[in-house]
């Protein structure tokens, strides 16, 4: 790393004085306009929404792979995650805080099955700009997002199937982090009206194995 | 305040956007609007020609030409030239209603009418720009030049107008 590379690629993000405890600063704008080329170029290549929706996922798996290793190592585990809780855990904190400075806004369990955990962010930022037209019906933009867990969860060994769902926020829900506006609410625009919430849902072997473990 | 409708025009003078904004804004049929939007992209272009001085630099000059070529006001109304650097054109025509306009560098014009001693129309006018940069030219769904169908910019706009029109433009950022 001493040698100054001339490839603008492979030098550090932003001034070397925007490094906070988390690494550095990028503008929100920067991110915005690349991840809607990201988009563009999957949807042109794309026969049909669910098409879109997976190419998206696979787009943010290698991702998540990687981000697992890093935030696994930056945080000087000894011991890697074996049980669910703790890997959902390590997902909804340290992987998000890592990525987007924050933590998940919650992590919930299913009343109705078993292997089915939501873990719900107020603000995305992967579809802070982005507005789906009608025809595209369900398709959320967070699709990228779950790739990233998916693949933080296969890499942990933990096979899940994890989606994005946009659903709207509800008239008293608490939006944003704890102390008023969340870290991504950008000036001048109106609060969100929907939340993502991404559902990940566990398969059978995985379920079984914890189980065997709580005993 | 009285705000009366926005209009947004792309580099070729097709009408993108066209909204009321608020109650006292008269209802306008959409074949109106189509030929509201390419009037005025045309004489927005013949004014720029029209207008006799260009200084060399980015220095203002004021020109008032008395002109009854722009048929929509019943009014006789005074055209303003300014150079200002980017582009000549119309930016302001006063007259029974005020109409101000915002061309940026890429040939878009943002156009704003409100009634006659509406305050900040300007700062109003750029927070809309910012707000079409951001809701619109960042959403991966939205064709450059084509009708503006974004939710999220429709709404922020219509957030920026409530938000003037209760608090003043102070607080808009």
């Amino acid at each position: 790393m001493n040698r100054t590379t001339s490839n603008i690629l492979d030098r550090p993000l932003g001034r070397s004085g925007g490094r906070s405890s988390e690494g550095s600063v990028v503008s929100l704008s920067a991110f915005a306009y690349i991840y809607s080329e990201l988009v563009q170029y999957h949807q042109s290549r794309a026969a049909s929404i669910s098409e879109l929706e997976r190419r998206l996922e696979s787009a943010g798996y290698g991702v998540g792979l990687k981000v697992l290793e890093m935030v696994a190592y930056r945080a000087k585990e000894t011991k890697r995650e074996t049980r669910l809780m703790s890997i959902l855990h390590f997902v909804s904190s340290s992987v998000w805080k890592s990525l987007f400075g924050k933590s998940a806004d919650s992590l919930e369990r299913s009343i109705d099955h078993a292997d089915e955990f939501m873990i719900v962010d107020y603000e995305p930022i992967t579809s802070t700009f982005v507005s789906v037209p009608s025809d595209l019906g369900q398709l959320s933009a967070d699709a990228y997002l779950s790739g990233i867990i998916a693949g933080v969860l296969d890499g942990a060994g933990f096979t899940a199937r994890v989606t994005a769902h946009s659903v709207k926020v509800e008239e008293g829900e608490v939006s944003g982090a704890a102390g008023g506006g969340g870290v991504f609410t950008v000036p001048g625009m109106p609060p969100r009206k929907d939340k993502a919430v991404f559902l990940v849902k566990f398969s059978p072997e995985v379920l079984s194995r914890d189980a065997a473990l709580e005993r | 305040m009285g705000f009366l409708h926005l209009f947004i025009v792309n580099k070729s003078g097709g009408l993108i956007l066209h909204r009321p904004l608020g109650p006292s804004a008269p209802s306008i049929g959409t074949n109106e609007w189509l030929r509201i939007g390419s009037t005025f992209h045309s004489l927005h272009a013949i004014a720029a020609e029209a207008g006799p001085v260009r200084l060399p630099g980015n220095k203002n000059s004021f020109f008032s030409i008395v002109s009854k070529l722009f048929v929509i006001m019943d009014n006789a109304c005074r055209i303003l030239n300014v150079t200002d650097g980017a582009d000549d054109g119309i930016e302001d025509i006063q007259g029974g209603i005020v109409l101000k306009c915002l061309q940026t560098r890429t040939g878009i014009k943002f156009v704003l009418t409100a009634e006659p001693g509406t305050p900040d129309l300007d700062v109003v006018l750029r927070e809309i720009y910012v707000l079409y940069s951001d809701c619109a030219l960042k959403d991966p769904f939205y064709e450059l030049e084509m009708p503006i169908r974004c939710e999220l910019f429709t709404n922020a706009v219509e957030n920026l107008i409530e938000r003037v029109n209760a608090e003043g433009v102070g607080k808009v950022r």
